[in-house]
């Protein structure tokens, strides 16, 4: 390979990209080393092992995910704002819609879903800590590098262009030569390891560190869809990992799993890459579920309705989440059967679904609803997501389906569920408990601008779609001619797209905003009608060992019966004892580093490179497995102190 | 975490820590996932069992005595692992080292044959790229194979450890776990043995 083979050239896009990429980076280090802040960033969040600080890294890197996914899309939208476009060419946008996909399902919603978990689920059951402390940090920094693998592709090789599915053969070697797809595979592989131990840590975290008295049927809503999510993940990813791993087969060591050649099958990728796919779109939106339900019984001061039809609903919907990946290929040849089959599960999964929202209703029937801005985002999902939900079940109908198949109305369905389910879970999410996180609420005006803005901007951009699609507009086109009268439809999502954007960037704002001006918290509870634990911490942001003593359970909502019971929160001096934490690490990182090699080298099929990533690996795994990391105790004296308890 | 804790007679060293506990529950959890992993490979296999394109059929090339054989080594050495945990709980180290030894020797066995049967058919002409079926059992053979490798090399760095410090809470839930994942690559062994190879000559058979 050439070296102007390697840096991908030639596009003033990706030229005005590598000198941003390059000004930022030399900024941050200009900034750690005048401010002399390396040492802090090592000690406070490159090795911690603490579930708030992970979760604050994902969803730190989650929005930045967020930032790069949207700018594809505007890129997208603007080159169909108008037919014939020449803004981006036919090459340049399959890989736009490629790494938009991608990323914003596997580097956006999962980590940002994940990193709300990591924060709020262990504070919720009342643990000090997750399961495997360590494990989790390994989890956020394979992910994280699995993310930054997958992003270099845009400047460094080239992007891949099959589509976030990368159906066979179209993203074999001979349609898609070069290391692009490449990058898919491996990022998405080391990513997937994270998940995989994610979902591990966090069923045994639910399952075995709970407080005592939490039995299951008192766990809260939100606990209740992590460990329903975790479960499938447990199952869905190795399913993943095959596929990815055979694909990589394929195209690095000629294997014929998926290829024309040597009698492979094409439809196996299809098959294997939905029996994973629809799964994955449940995990990111059950978590969501749960975190309306918070939302929605905090605000409207009202304990869940049904809740154990909510918690049966999502039992069942992760059952059936397994049960309808033909949906997703109705027209590539099943024959009726499987068809109709697979068409009535699918429409099947809708009804535990709409019992949730029926549910929600009622919760909030009679309730004294505050309207704040976690209030907000959750009353429009429960529209928006309906309208998804609807479109849901006609593109359910096998027959209707060829109509529907791949067309705009499918990307509509899509984002009415992705973008008004998760996303708007993890903006209602990130509001409503970032005062547990950083100790200040985010501004609520600057909030409802946010909402607002965003919201319209949302239905602006995906309405007009549902008619292009059933006008035919074909997804994944890079342009249309004005014959098709497509244009002032496009133009209008084009409109309503910027609106999001504009919308991100005043969030952007609040949260410089809010860190400069808001006022500082000083109570546990901030919104001041908690109702679970995580509230019942005596300071806003809990210390890092989160209770100083375990709090005992008695009910559902247990912080509302403590307040009813007039429990006094602060700890007794008598009572504190000292703590057991883990030891900080920074072997996960360095694991991350290798991992990143041994990618990078898979991705060029250099492969002493990947074997040399691939031992460092190994190096790290034995370090790791050598080292007793017996933890160490908080003493009583700092406990004390950080609980300001006076003798 | 670990705190002193008390325990009658009965509960086994490695449940003996609380560590020792959320890993084990952990670590049948990773297994559940393992099952997932190999469930993937096994539809994989058998979708594409009758595609040979023009290469050589299994029924050309399996050979049933090294099959067996190695089907033997991985069984007995099953056995003598689960005889290593029985001599951990009695506390005797010695008896633990023996028969984990023995157990790593059988599972190198079981390596060495595998490997001597890959080379063979890949001289035969039948390798990872030679057809659809190929790439099939080269892939489900050799992630089980590359399972065993991992093993032996994971255990090995468990019995220095236990060298080192001794049969503790700790170290005796590492023997358990790994355990575990040895009668697991056991029984993956047997569906192997089941789906890919005596299906792979009876119905290639007609
Ligand atoms: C009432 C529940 C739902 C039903 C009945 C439903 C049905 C369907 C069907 C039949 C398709 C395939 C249409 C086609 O390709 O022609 C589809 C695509 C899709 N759905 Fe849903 N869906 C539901 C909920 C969701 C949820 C909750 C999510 C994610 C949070 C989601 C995300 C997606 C995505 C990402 C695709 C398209 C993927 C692609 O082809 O790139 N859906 N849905
Ligand atoms: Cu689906």
């Amino acid at each position: 390979m050439k070296w102007d083979e390697f840096f991908v050239t030639g596009d003033p896009l990706i030229y005005g990209a590598d000198v941003s990429i390059g000004l930022t980076v030399i900024g941050i280090l200009f900034y750690l080393t005048y401010f002399k802040k390396w040492q802090w960033l090592w000690t406070e969040w490159l090795t911690t092992v603490d579930h708030k600080k992970l979760g604050i890294m994902y969803i730190a890197s989650a929005v930045l995910m967020l930032f790069r996914g949207g700018v594809d899309a505007l890129l997208m939208r603007v080159q169909l704002a108008t037919p014939d476009s020449k803004f981006l060419d036919s090459q340049h946008y399959n890989e736009i819609f490629t790494t938009h996909g991608t990323i914003m399902i596997i580097f956006m919603a999962m980590p940002f879903l994940i990193g709300l978990i990591n924060v709020v689920i262990p504070l919720q059951i009342g643990a000090r800590d997750v399961a495997f402390p360590y494990l989790n940090a390994v989890s956020f920094w394979t992910f994280f590098i699995g993310a930054m693998l997958f992003n270099v592709s845009f400047v460094i090789g080239g992007s891949p262009s099959a589509g976030w599915t990368s159906y066979m053969p179209l993203a074999g070697n001979e349609l898609s030569p070069g290391p692009g797809q490449n990058y898919y595979l491996l990022g998405l592989q080391i990513a997937g390891i994270g998940t995989l131990l994610t979902g591990i840590n966090f069923l045994v975290t639910i399952l075995k560190m709970r407080a005592p008295g939490m039995t299951l049927f008192r766990m809260p809503v939100f606990t209740w869809s992590a460990l329903i999510t975790m479960i499938i993940i447990v199952f869905a990813f190795p399913i993943l990992t095959v596929a990815l791993a055979l694909m990589t087969f394929d195209r690095l060591f000629g294997a014929h799993f998926f290829t024309l050649q040597g009698a492979g099958m094409d439809m196996l990728w299809a098959n294997l890459f939905w029996l994973w796919g629809h799964p994955e779109v449940y995990i990111v939106v059950l978590p969501a579920f749960g975190m309306f339900s918070e939302i929605i019984s905090t605000f409207s001061r009202k304990t869940i309705f049904g809740y154990k039809a909510m918690i049966w609903a999502m039992i069942i919907i992760a059952g059936y989440s397994f049960m309808v990946w033909v949906h997703h290929f109705f027209t590539m040849g099943s024959g009726e059967l499987v068809n109709s089959v697979f068409s009535i599960t699918t429409m099947i999964i809708g009804i535990p679904t709409g019992i949730k929202i029926f549910n929600w209703l009622f919760t909030m029937y009679k309730g004294k609803i505050s309207f704040t801005t976690p209030m907000l985002w959750s009353l429009g999902f429960i529209v928006n997501f309906v309208i998804g939900g609807v479109t849901g079940v006609m593109l359910a109908m096998a027959a209707a389906d060829y109509q529907y198949h791949n067309t705009y109305f499918l990307v509509a369905h899509f984002h009415y569920v992705l973008i008004a389910g998760t996303v708007f879970a993890c903006f209602a999410g990130l509001i409503f408990w970032f005062p547990k996180m950083f100790g200040y609420k985010l501004n609520e005006r600057i909030g409802k601008w946010v909402f607002w803005v965003f919201n319209i901007g949302f239905n602006v951009c995906f309405i007009p779609q549902f008619i292009l699609g059933l006008d035919g507009m074909p997804r994944r086109v890079y342009t249309y001619s004005a014959a098709s009268g497509w244009g002032n439809l496009n133009m209008l999502s084009t409109v309503g797209g910027f609106l999001m954007g504009v919308a991100f960037l005043i969030l952007v704002y609040n949260f410089y905003f809010s860190f400069r001006y808001s006022e500082r918290e000083n109570t546990g509870d901030s919104w001041g009608l908690g109702r679970t634990l995580e509230w019942s911490t005596t300071s806003a942001v809990p210390p890092h060992y989160n209770f100083a003593i375990t709090p005992t359970v008695k009910s559902f909502d247990p912080l509302i019966q403590m307040k009813r019971d007039n429990v006094d929160l602060k700890p007794k001096i008598k009572d504190i004892k000292k703590i057991h934490m883990p030891d900080n690490s920074g072997v996960p990182f360095f694991m991350s580093a290798f991992f990143f090699i041994a990618g990078f080298g898979l991705v060029f099929e250099w492969f002493w490179m990947g074997i040399v990533g691939l031992i460092g690996v190994f190096i790290t795994l034995i370090i790791r497995s050598f080292d007793p990391n017996e933890g160490y105790y908080v003493s009583e004296e700092e406990i004390k102190e950080t609980e300001r308890l006076t003798v | 975490m670990a705190h002193a804790e008390v325990h009658d007679h009965n509960t086994p060293l490695e449940y003996q820590s609380e560590t020792g506990r959320l890993n084990i529950l952990g670590f049948w959890i990773f297994l559940g996932a393992e099952i997932a992993l190999f469930s993937t490979l096994f539809a994989t296999y058998l979708v594409l069992m009758f595609r040979t394109a023009d290469g050589p059929t299994p029924h050309e090339l399996f050979e049933l005595k090294g099959v067996l054989i190695e089907t033997f080594l991985l069984l007995t050495s099953s056995f003598t692992c689960g005889i290593a945990i029985h001599e951990m709980r009695r506390r005797n180290r010695k008896g633990l080292f023996t028969w984990m030894i023995i157990t790593l020797a059988l599972g190198a066995g079981f390596l060495g044959y595998e490997i001597y049967e890959f080379v063979t058919y890949v001289h035969e002409g039948a390798a990872l790229g030679t057809s659809a079926f190929w790439s099939g059992f080269f892939v489900i053979v050799g992630t089980h194979g590359l399972h065993v490798t991992m093993g032996i090399a994971w255990i090995t760095l468990i019995l220095i450890q236990v060298a080192r410090r001794g049969l503790t809470p700790q170290t005796s839930a590492k023997v358990f776990i790994s355990s575990l994942y040895w009668h697991f690559l056991d029984v993956v062994w047997i569906f192997i043995f089941t789906a890919v190879y005596l299906t792979g000559m009876v119905l290639h058979n007609g």
